[in-house]
């Protein structure tokens, strides 16, 4: 009792010592304070440029439908690409995006697998110390470089092989196939080597051979790992731009065949843009190929996290 | 065919397709560095090309993809540094984190074109900065931002909360304990992945075809003043890189000896890129064995 009142009964001096230690902040709080005002200012940069990337390239590509009063519907449909004409189709591009993505992921697919196959079942570790350093060179190669391979080597076999000339829709795959097939690769090991141990070991239990257990097993409880594997390089092979351009023809008319000239979204963009000037029809019709791309790379990462979201529910029941 | 025999041919296929990618990597290096390397000479690496054709050396592109790559680390090393510590240190686990990440893996997957054409009409067009280094640079960093940001966060995130543990009962701030504790053990990792990515920006051209321009004009390379318009350091002249005069020469150049030039220039863009991946190996083997004093 005697002790309390001492204390209560302390020189003023001392009080208000005590109460400023207490009630203001230390200097590690300070830090910590202009610590996190940095990192939220570097965050909310990021956040800045994707807003702001979303905001113009929108607010660009529907100035096609908004000013010059073309139907979203002919625009997607046309088939007729001459915009200094006024005619502004985009069908030609839209399709030929799509069959250089859909037919490089077909192709690269297999290969994908197999090779992810061999680097986590069949050759753990000599068959990881040797492709792992082939795949990051995959990637590293700059797509300027598969470009002038795809024109050097690529086109004139096929031109040699098919007749034409050489460039279209299957030399695009050619190089595409090569260009995404790291990323699929890559995705698939990292899915493969998330399958529980117990399965594979379960299944060999039974009597399985090791095909077995990897076809019925291990693919299959790694499939949704996969899809969005393949996901990843059709984005990938869907926004690549110079190495495409290279190698197709860059013919903005419906792709007939495999084997002739044709062109894809990206094409279309590198090559047209600077040649336009900014606000005409044929400009803003290319921002408007610039903005179905936008769209479509929205659209795979949906994609992307509701495979992610499903095969989480699957695992969980 | 029983079971077994399946089995054999399934793991002959598998070998096949193995050594199909390995030969197809082996066939892409041996062809670029045989096709390239006899056309490289000194004076290839240093002349100067004709405007026109783009026939002749590379050397002020290749100083460009230097100077670009250099202006561009500057940049987004520091942003994505401050952008990774706070997801791994302060962000919570709540929708707005979900939205930022969202937003960073967005930026990632964005076509490089695109990311160029934003620059462009950014900078180029809005800000009326025409072609130039600094273009260039800023739409370099928009593209290679989440990249790193994700790498740093990933290194910051591995090192044991232990450390974070010892850091705070020492009495030191988050903030301190992330800049002097956690980063010097994260830093193998960063700097693997800044080399890596380094490499990556060092062969982008589609980001930089209508930000930093498709004109290398000769520069006087023993002017060092930045704001002298002839001085290679000067951040508002355009600067085609390796990368984009590769893409030039063989889509609207008219040399005659396009295919050799471009061979050439390819090898030596391989090089450099086989330089960085190899690079990124050693320094961080070496910064790991020198933080964690371990064999």
């Amino acid at each position: 009792m005697e002790q309390t009142n001492l204390q209560l009964n302390k020189p003023d001096s001392q009080t208000n010592e005590w109460d400023a230690r207490l009630h203001h902040a230390t200097r590690a709080t300070r830090e910590d304070w202009a610590g996190r005002g940095i990192s939220y200012l570097c965050i909310g940069a990021i956040i800045l440029v994707v807003a702001s990337m979303l905001w113009f390239i929108s607010s660009k590509g529907i100035a096609t439908f908004t000013q010059n009063h073309v139907s979203v519907w002919k625009f997607l449909t046309g088939t007729n690409w001459a915009p200094d004409t006024g005619h502004i189709g985009a069908a030609p591009m839209i399709v030929g995006s799509f069959a250089v993505t859909f037919a490089a992921a077909i192709v690269a697919t297999p290969f994908a697998i197999g090779t992810a196959i061999f680097m986590t079942e069949i050759s753990p570790n000599r068959g990881r110390k040797l492709l792992q350093p082939v795949i990051e060179l995959l990637v590293g190669i700059p797509s300027v470089v598969y470009g002038f391979i795809g024109l050097a080597v690529v086109v004139p076999f096929m031109r040699h092989l098919v007749g034409g000339s050489g460039f279209g829709i299957i030399s695009a795959t050619f190089v595409l196939f090569v260009m995404v097939l790291p990323t699929i690769t890559s995705m698939t090991v990292d899915s493969l080597r998330a399958v529980p141990r117990y399965y594979k070991e379960a299944s060999l239990a039974l009597g399985a051979t090791r095909w077995q257990t990897i076809s019925r097993v291990i693919l299959r409880s790694a499939t949704s790992g996969i899809l969005t594997a393949v996901i990843f390089g059709m984005a990938r092979a869907f926004g690549e731009a110079l190495a495409v351009q290279m190698v197709i023809g860059n013919a903005a008319v419906m792709p007939k065949n495999l084997i002739s000239a044709a062109s894809t979204l990206t094409s279309q963009l590198t090559s047209g843009i600077g040649d336009t000037i900014d606000g005409t029809l044929p400009n803003n019709a290319l921002w408007s190929l610039a903005l179905i791309l936008l769209l479509m790379s929205l659209f795979f990462n949906a994609l992307v996290r509701f495979i992610a979201k499903r095969g989480q529910l699957k695992h969980e029941r | 065919m029983n079971a077994k025999q399946r089995d054999r041919v399934a793991t002959v296929i598998i070998d096949l397709i193995v050594a199909a990618v390995v030969g197809i990597l082996l066939f892409l290096l041996v062809y670029i560095l045989s096709a390239g390397l006899p056309h490289v000479s000194w004076k290839f690496i240093t002349g100067a090309s004709d405007p026109m054709s783009g026939a002749g050396g590379i050397g002020v592109q290749l100083f460009n993809s230097f100077y670009l790559l250099v202006l561009t680390m500057l940049i987004s090393i520091p942003i994505s540094l401050g952008a990774g510590i706070y997801l791994a240190e302060y962000a919570k686990d709540n929708w707005r984190t979900s939205l930022i990440r969202s937003a960073i893996e967005v930026l990632s997957s964005l076509p490089s074109v695109v990311v160029g054409l934003f620059g462009f009409l950014l900078f180029v067009v809005k800000f009326k900065m025409g072609f130039s280094v600094i273009s260039g640079a800023v739409a370099l960093t928009f593209f290679n931002l989440p990249l790193l940001t994700r790498n740093i966060e990933e290194s910051l995130s591995a090192v044991s909360r232990s450390q974070r543990e010892a850091g705070l009962s020492l009495g030191l701030s988050k903030w301190k304990t992330e800049i002097g504790i956690i980063l010097p053990v994260a830093l193998p990792g960063i700097v693997t992945g800044v080399v890596l990515s380094a490499g990556r920006v060092f062969g982008e051209a589609a980001a930089l075809i209508y930000t930093a321009g498709q004109s290398a004009p000769v520069t006087n390379f023993s002017d060092w003043n930045p704001m002298d318009p002839a001085s290679p350091l000067n951040p508002m002249r355009p600067a085609e890189t390796l990368a984009v005069h590769i893409w030039k020469i063989n889509t609207e150049g008219m040399a005659e000896n396009a295919a050799q030039l471009s061979a050439a220039a390819s090898a030596i863009l391989i090089l450099a890129v086989l330089l960085f991946n190899l690079g990124a190996r050693l320094l961080g083997n070496f910064l790991y064995r020198r933080v964690t004093a371990s064999k």
